[in-house]
């Protein structure tokens, strides 16, 4: 092999620029290759980064970096047939947790602040395979050339064909992964500020539960960015095929709600694009290193689908991944065993600490997907619409009707099937 | 391909190639029973021809999310990224 370096870092998104600009601030030669043609050109998100792990990263990057607004404004809306329930949670003041981004901006910033750093950015070029020797992972096969390293990070992205050639992990199963379609929606400022009733710089987040996907499990969301809204969906794949539905199919019916439509109405589609989100969760995460080579971000399955976080995951984890690399280059010793520290410091972070307290989280939400986002979301609607209307019906009348049809309308051995649901996922929170 | 979907993926900015990178395995698809790429692909690449017992590829249109590959029934269809000049551009992912 002509090139050599210390460590190779393979894809150019939140997990990789991490994993490359940690290892260039420690004075190590490191060469991250994105197949885009710039970062950011074969990503998509919703989407928000969130200020605190980016920090960790980018400590300026509040003044510096190409942010769209600062998220202010939290709703999460059932959507019904034709009404809905929202809760807000709004506060002005308070520092931002989060930021919306366009990725094409955003990650070209962070290449921007590697190559700053020293870090050679080999944009345009796929790796082909990886390079084993031994039993170690020796350097990668590009399409022009073969490039040596002590170390390889892999931070391919959720379809990581690399892990698979080496064998960190089986083939992806389709309810393991949810196929994301997003629209980029173009309004002015001053319209969505109206819309939102946000102020200049502020931001909205929305949280959309059931509507076109009522009893599928999948979710909607919405972000304003400065001058576009930012609408979309994820839906787990294993939907799409028993169902036979397209994405976009759905995301029409999101779009038309009348809740959302007034929202984005007279807009022009800038962008649409789809992307899939790895959400296996805790148990189906690859294993984590192997001699020679540790794989972070989407790569490794590491999102956090509750609380929709995957590229604070990717940009720590990809941290993480590059202070063992520093520390396994100190020792020269690139096995597994040296490597696994990279496993442990996962493990002690909220990464796998997060992931773990969820780990019965989408075993329950595919068992019981037909009630948790369909039947429940229903009641709901239909609780309040019963609340808000006058009709002369006495008010205890109604209660005791909305009672009756809550029980009649469900199998008592489904709810109990459900409460059984609730009651593990709450046991995998509290109990470690 | 409903018009609804050719009027989102004309906002895609692409540098297409004239490879395909997507390879399904015709022998299966003749047999397979679901054709659930049809579907479950956001961006139409795939149409099953009657006339033609062939699965057409429209590659041009690939978002690159690889759906289709992990949905595919038969486990068959090879799938790789386009070179690396090629494929999708998104603007504003």
């Amino acid at each position: 092999m002509e090139t050599t370096t210390d460590v190779i870092v393979v894809g150019g998104g939140p997990a990789g620029i991490s994993a490359a600009i940690t290892i260039a601030r420690a004075g190590l030669k490191v060469i991250l290759i994105e197949r885009g043609r710039f970062s950011g050109a074969k990503n998509v998100f919703g989407g928000a980064i969130y200020t605190k792990p980016t920090k960790e990263i980018f400590p300026d990057f509040e003044t510096s970096a190409p942010l769209e607004r600062k998220n202010i404004m939290h709703k999460y809306a059932i959507l019904g047939e034709e009404d809905s329930t929202v809760v807000s949670y709004n506060n002005k003041n308070a520092e931002a947790s989060s930021y919306t981004v366009i990725r094409a901006k955003f990650d070209r910033w962070m290449a921007d602040e590697a190559k700053k750093a020293g870090v050679i950015i080999v944009e345009e070029t796929v790796v082909k395979e990886l390079i084993v020797e031994e039993g170690f992972v020796v350097g990668v096969k590009t399409e022009l050339e073969d490039i040596g390293a002590k170390l390889v990070i892999l931070a391919d992205g959720v379809n990581s064909l690399l892990a698979r050639q080496i064998g960190l992990r089986d083939d992806i199963e389709t309810k393991d992964v949810a196929l994301s379609v997003k629209e980029v929606i173009k309004l002015d400022k001053e319209k969505i500020n109206d819309r939102f009733n946000l102020e200049d710089g502020e931001g909205c987040v929305y949280q959309l539960f059931g509507g076109s996907m009522l009893g599928k499990l999948g979710l909607g969301f919405l972000y304003t960015n400065e001058n576009s809204v930012s609408i979309g969906l994820g839906i787990t794949l294993n939907e799409l095929t028993e169902n036979k539905i397209t994405p976009y199919e759905l995301l029409e019916g999101i779009k038309k709600h009348p809740t959302i439509a007034p929202l984005i109405k007279g807009g022009e589609l800038l962008e649409y694009s789809a992307h899939l989100i790895p959400e296996g969760g805790y148990k189906k995460i690859p294993q984590l290193c192997a001699n020679g080579v540790m794989i972070a971000g989407d790569a490794a399955m590491l999102v956090d689908n509750l609380h929709w976080e995957g590229t604070n995951l990717a940009m720590i984890s990809g941290k993480l991944a590059a202070e063992t690399a520093i520390e396994a280059i100190e020792k020269n010793d690139f096995s597994e065993e040296c490597l696994s520290a990279y496993s442990e410091k996962l493990e002690n972070s909220f990464i796998l600490k997060d992931l773990k307290a969820y780990r019965f989280l989408m075993e329950a939400a595919h068992d019981r997907r037909e009630s948790f986002f369909g039947y429940y979301f229903k009641k709901i609607n239909e609780f309040f619409e019963s609340f808000t209307s006058v009709d002369s019906i006495p008010k205890r009348e109604k209660y005791w009707n909305f009672l009756k049809n809550f029980v009649i309308g469900r199998n008592i051995l489904e709810i109990f099937k459900d409460i059984w649901g609730v009651l593990k996922i709450l046991w995998g929170i509290i109990v470690p | 391909m409903s018009e609804n979907i050719e009027k989102k993926l004309a906002t895609v900015k692409y540098n297409c190639d004239v490879h395909c990178h997507l390879h399904p395995n015709q022998a299966d698809c003749l047999i397979c029973e679901s054709k659930c790429c049809e579907y479950v692909c956001p961006a139409h690449v795939y149409e099953w021809s009657e006339e033609r017992q062939e699965l057409m590829v429209n590659f041009e249109n690939c978002l690159e999310c690889g759906a289709c590959k992990i949905a595919c029934e038969k486990k068959s269809l090879g799938w790789e990224y386009p070179k690396g000049t090629k494929g999708v551009i998104f603007k504003q992912g």
